[in-house]
């Protein structure tokens, strides 16, 4: 019989942690699919972070470590910088990346570390049970922003993507989503940008995907797709915001 | 034998290449040695203290609790490290910049016009060269053409041209000092 | 003689740490520890090594561990304050069992202290510092070579026991210099550390982690880490013995004050007391043993720190009240003088002796090595 189709062989045959409808689970099936179809599964090295996705060494065959919280794109860096000739990727949300590690990101970014991030921002800490993330819309109603987050209160979403583009040392830069076929095919092509961008040695490359949290935005799964769709991408345009091949050098 | 030295003067007086160079001359010649700054948290123009030991046993604590010789380079540095001296002390006052406040009972004071001599060399940096060499015609305590070795690897480079000022300086403090005290040389 | 380099303490530490076959070295500058990172920015590039100055200690020491889970030998260094933000990362690295040395040149604390020397981060380095049940090998030099030979044997036992290694000068270690032999050979081959992050080629994935979610594994772990820690405790202690056999009081001092107390005995010989000094040097695993064992011959303890007082508190715990400890310490950057120990040592002395004995009746001088 000919196959059709078969999940990707990075992707470790397990049930996940992850909530119905989570962002997670699509996002890491596409980084197995792109190993899988560059043959490069013995040449990957992975971090997991601390936040919803600490258990993503549980789903990816490849090796990874585990990194503290915020420090990602540190331990990256000590692993790049030992094997030069892997590709290095860290897998980090926006408590992570955006609060805790902003100092890292930045620095990685700046020091033009050639490693590859991929940002998960799905605006609200999940695994604390949902409070505020650096990233959370304004008018956002989480465990720490009761009545919705104010600009007053409690400052404004940050842009990381933005935010990284007006540092010299970073090369490619892109947000997407995952809320059709289509977008993920170019969540995809982004995430494949990403490693590309590392494997010609071009420098810090970091993809921001926009994520669902059904559970957290008191939303359903379908809902939540549609709210980052209408609402969450006003705050966070979609686009490549720095792209090494678009530079004239 | 064992000498414990209090290198006292601003920062930029040199007591730190002067400690460091009597240091490195002292090891080739086979003598332990421990050399150990301490200075305030300015790096420039605040007051710089340097412990010097060189022995021919084994030096225990680095620290100079009292110092067989105290060389002080300006007024401040000589106030703040005047404890250092016991019964027998040498002193060696840098007098262009330092005042003797006082006669003490059993030490044996000598005042070098370091900075003039320096300056009139055309350097004044090399005051803590007129210093050494006075120190070291009291003291032998090295041989000067093993320091002078030493004082040839440190000034490499752009430096390089020092060396022939700062040998000149050298000289110039055991002749002021052998002119101004008439000393024959003692051996200790 | 032509081997011997005049070097601070810093710097011996770092060039020690390259002959040990260290080629990665994270750090951010805090006085006064700063000339081990400048020797690092010079010589990493020299030898084909990696030297980046992080962001913060804590950018450091992950960066250190992600090296150490990539399978090189690395070394971050820092003092006091610093070495505070890195214990999260050690305890992570302790947590996920990774080889890593960590030089802490200690300096007056609490909060911003000064930079004077100091041992006041004795109960951090070897009571865990960070969260969680775990140990730190902790070394303790008292001489420039001592401490650049400690440096060269950390990369060893970190990468033997899979634990982070620590090297605990003070500012007066770090600044003092001294003559250095780097008599070792420089190390170039290590053994295969197959648990390493590498990519997984032909092989099955490797997962460095010290995550166990689910109920049991953790206590499982950490039950092996406490057998590791056991046998550690067997096997590594470090300490030197000088002039116990006959004394009346033993001294014990680490480091710095170690020295210190031995100019105090050779002070005291002439006047016909019977003074001896335990050093430890390894201060996690602790010379547990050989203080019990000293505490059947001696008839007082007196420890001496740069401290309120730290260790004694081990030492107490160790003599379990067979012998009176006394304690003398100075703290926030202050350095105990030879003077003042003796004053001390002269003050316990009648509560356990009769007084100086003659030398003849001593049947032998007393030696001080």
């Amino acid at each position: 019989m000919e196959v059709l189709y078969s999940p990707p062989e990075t992707l470790i045959r397990t049930s996940t942690h992850y909530c119905p409808g989570c962002g997670h689970g699509i996002v890491q099936r596409l980084i197995a699919e792109i190993i899988d179809e560059w043959g490069i599964r013995g040449k990957t090295i992975g971090l997991a972070p601390v936040g919803c996705a600490v258990l993503a060494y549980n789903y990816l065959d490849i090796d990874m470590s585990e990194a503290a919280h915020g420090r990602p794109p540190a331990v990256a860096t000590g692993i790049k910088r030992v094997h030069p000739d892997k590709l290095v990727f860290s897998y980090q949300g926006d408590g992570d990346l955006a609060a805790i590690g902003l100092a890292e990101t930045i620095h990685a970014a700046n020091r033009g570390e050639n490693i590859t991030v991929i940002f998960t921002n799905n605006a609200v800490y999940g695994m604390t049970n949902g409070q505020m993330a650096p990233t959370t819309l304004l008018g956002q109603r989480t465990l720490t922003s009761p009545e919705g987050r104010s600009s007053s209160a409690h400052g404004y979403p940050l842009r990381i993507c933005e935010l990284l583009a007006t540092v010299e040392g970073s090369s490619y830069l892109e947000r997407v989503s995952i809320t059709s076929p289509e977008n993920i095919n170019k969540a995809k092509e982004a995430i494949k940008k990403g490693f590309k961008t590392q494997m010609e040695k071009r420098g810090f490359s970091l993809i921001e995907i926009l994520c669902p949290c059904p559970v957290y935005w008191r939303m359903g799964a379908v809902e939540s797709m549609r709210f980052i769709d209408e609402e969450m991408t006003r705050t966070y345009p979609l686009g490549v915001f720095k792209d090494w091949e678009k530079i004239a050098t | 034998m064992t000498e414990k030295v209090i290198l006292v003067g601003y920062g930029g007086q040199g007591m730190m290449l002067f400690g460091r160079l009597l240091a490195q001359a002292a090891m080739l010649d086979g003598k332990q040695v421990t050399f150990f700054p301490s200075y305030g948290t300015e790096v420039r123009g605040g007051t710089a203290c340097y412990h010097l030991i060189v022995s021919t046993e084994e030096i225990y604590s680095p620290v100079v609790e009292e110092a067989d010789t105290l060389i002080a380079m300006n007024q401040p540095a000589y106030l703040k490290s005047r404890d250092y001296l016991r019964p027998n002390s040498l002193l060696l006052l840098n007098s262009s910049m330092v005042r003797r406040e006082d006669n003490y009972n059993g030490i044996e004071v000598y005042e070098i016009p370091a900075t003039e001599i320096a300056n009139e060399l055309g350097n004044v940096v090399a005051s803590n060269m007129v210093m050494m060499g006075a120190y070291n015609y009291i003291k032998k305590l090295i041989s000067i053409p093993l320091f002078l070795n030493c004082l040839k690897q440190t000034l490499r480079g752009k430096k390089a041209a020092l060396y022939e000022i700062n040998k000149l300086a050298l000289e110039r403090g055991e002749e002021y000092l052998k002119n101004a005290y008439l000393l024959k040389a003692p051996t200790i | 003689m032509s081997n011997k380099h005049l070097m601070t303490g810093n710097e011996a530490a770092a060039e020690a740490a390259i002959q040990a076959g260290c080629r990665y070295y994270y750090g951010y500058p805090i006085t006064p520890q700063n000339e081990l990172m400048n020797h690092m920015a010079m010589r990493m590039p020299q030898v084909g090594g990696t030297f980046i100055q992080a962001e913060s200690e804590i950018a450091a020491i992950y960066m250190a561990y992600g090296s150490a889970a990539a399978g090189a030998r690395v070394m971050t260094s820092s003092s006091s304050p610093g070495i505070s933000l890195k214990q999260e990362g050690i305890s992570y690295l302790a947590g996920s069992e990774l080889p890593c040395v960590i030089v802490n040149v200690q300096r007056g604390g609490p909060g911003l202290g000064d930079i004077s020397p100091s041992q006041a981060d004795y109960f951090q380095a070897v009571k865990g510092g960070g969260h969680g049940d775990y140990h730190t090998l902790v070394l303790a030099p008292s001489s420039v070579q001592e401490l650049a030979d400690l440096v060269y044997d950390a990369f060893d036992l970190a990468d033997r026991y899979r634990n982070p290694v620590m090297v605990l000068g003070d500012a007066q270690l770090g600044q003092m210099v001294e003559p250095v032999e780097f008599s070792r050979p420089p190390r170039t081959y290590f053994p295969k550390k197959k648990w390493a992050i590498t990519g997984a080629e032909g092989r099955p994935r490797n997962i460095i982690k010290s995550f166990y979610p689910v109920k049991g594994e953790l206590e499982e772990f950490n039950l092996y880490l406490q057998r590791k820690y056991q046998k550690i405790e067997e096997k590594e202690v470090r300490y030197e013995e000088i002039n116990t056999y006959y004394s009346e009081i033993a001294l014990v001092a680490y480091g710095t004050c170690a020295r210190i107390c031995k100019e105090v005995i050779r002070k005291a010989s002439p006047l016909g007391y019977r003074i001896g000094l335990l050093r430890p040097i390894s201060l996690w695993p602790f010379p547990k043993e050989a203080l019990r064992n000293l505490s059947e011959r001696v008839k007082a303890f007196l420890v001496i720190e740069m401290s309120a007082g730290q260790m004694v508190e081990d030492v107490r715990l160790s003599v379990l009240g067979r012998c009176p400890v006394h304690f003398y310490g100075r703290t926030g950057g202050g350095v105990p003088s030879s003077k003042a120990v003796l004053e001390k040592v002269l003050e316990i002395i009648p509560t356990v002796s009769a007084g100086p004995l003659e030398m003849a009746e001593m049947g032998l001088p007393p030696k001080v090595d």
